[in-house]
């Protein structure tokens, strides 16, 4: 009995060192450049610049594919960010891809009018809303980037953005010269 | 050397793991759809059942049997391998990215093809030595590789043929599967022992 259970352990042990040598022997490294570019990302995945999200996106700009201005809810801050990681000239946002929103907002699905036809579930690229087919649908604020990909889809219209009011947590003393340009801003 | 010859012989077309001993019909069933993948994964498969054929064998022979544990075997056999897909899979990875994208799920898979504890198992109830135990793996594999190519192949034209409605998708491929075995079975006169 014990011999089994010394042998087993041994012989796992010896696989575990084989295999913790092979994974550093055959490491795969991945683009670092495609990584920093990601990380200046907004992440909400809503394929607004023509790509299936954010990761894909970076990765076209690091082949040099996509241009730099071609993420709406990254907005100036992101093409800055950009331009500056890539050694690029900033440029104002491509108007093909969408408008920068001046607030960050979520949307909500009015739940009166709500008839549970699941359309805005398929849409959510970061599964954000929750519901059933013929059950009511509700967004999962914390979880919403903001993306608006729910709302064309939507049969009653029953979806409206709103921006998101700052809470206790999140509320912050706002800088004097922002407070003229955007009231809400964080 | 003729000894050789017949183990490889008989592996891959008299007792075809997939058709005639009918091991190993998840990947085969599964991966077929297409050519490419099922090329794939016939050269992964490849890689892992004869290593993990050696490797098992090695195993049974020089720790279970002085141990006195052989009753163990199969656990063990489990383990060795999964260790060996691991490692393939990271070789592959490394070596290979498109093939790993294409393989996906289907690359860790391995693990649980039962032709691959099939092969382990029968080594040592055939009482194979350490070459045997090699061309046996080899074998099976390459009749696993020979079959799955073929029939992904016939699937895909099978894709365009016009089937019956009621045979149409799966059904359909286990009906060429099982016509495929027959024609395997066919081989067993090739060799009389």
């Amino acid at each position: 009995m014990l011999t089994v259970i010394i042998t087993l352990a041994v012989i796992a042990c010896i696989f575990g060192l084989l295999l913790a040598y092979s994974a550093i022997r055959f490491k795969v490294e991945g683009d670092p450049v495609v990584d920093q570019i990601d990380a200046l990302l907004p992440q909400t995945q809503c394929g607004q610049c023509t790509y299936a999200g954010c990761r894909p996106y970076a990765e076209a700009m690091a082949k040099g594919e996509a241009d730099i201005n071609q993420c709406p809810p990254g907005g100036e801050v992101t093409i800055i960010a950009l331009a500056d990681l890539l050694d690029v000239e900033v440029k104002p946002l491509n108007a093909e891809h969408g408008e920068a929103k001046q607030l960050p907002t979520v949307v909500r699905i009015d739940e009166q009018t709500c008839i549970g036809c699941t359309l805005c579930i398929q849409a959510c690229p970061v599964d954000a809303i929750l519901g059933a087919a013929k059950q009511m649908h509700t967004v999962i604020e914390s979880e919403c980037t903001g993306c608006n990909l729910c709302i064309p889809p939507c049969p009653v219209d029953c979806i409206d953005i709103v921006a998101i009011q700052p809470t206790v947590r999140t509320w912050t003393a706002e800088l004097p010269d922002a407070a003229f340009a955007a009231p809400h801003a964080r | 050397m003729t000894e050789f010859a017949l183990i490889l012989l008989s592996t891959i077309l008299v007792n075809n793991f997939v058709l005639v001993k009918f091991l190993g019909l998840c990947p085969f069933m599964g991966v077929s759809r297409k050519l490419e993948t099922a090329i794939g994964m016939a050269l992964a498969t490849t890689f892992v059942l004869t290593l993990s054929s050696v490797s098992s064998y090695l195993v049974n022979e020089y720790i279970l049997a002085p141990l006195d544990l052989e009753y163990m075997r199969t656990i063990m056999f489990i383990l060795v391998i999964a260790v060996v897909v691991q490692f393939t899979e990271m070789v592959v990875h490394k070596t290979s990215p498109l093939l790993y994208n294409v393989l996906g799920i289907f690359l860790p898979l391995i693990t649980t093809n039962c032709a691959v504890l099939g092969v382990a198992l029968l080594n040592i109830k055939e009482q194979h030595g350490f070459i045997q135990s090699l061309f046996y793996g080899f074998g099976a594999a390459v009749g696993f590789s020979l079959v799955l190519i073929l029939f992904s192949a016939l699937r895909e034209r099978i894709n365009v043929a016009d089937v019956p409605e009621a045979f149409q998708g799966t059904s359909i491929a286990l009906i060429t599967a099982g016509i495929m075995s027959l024609a395997f079975m066919g081989f067993a006169g090739l060799i009389k022992v």
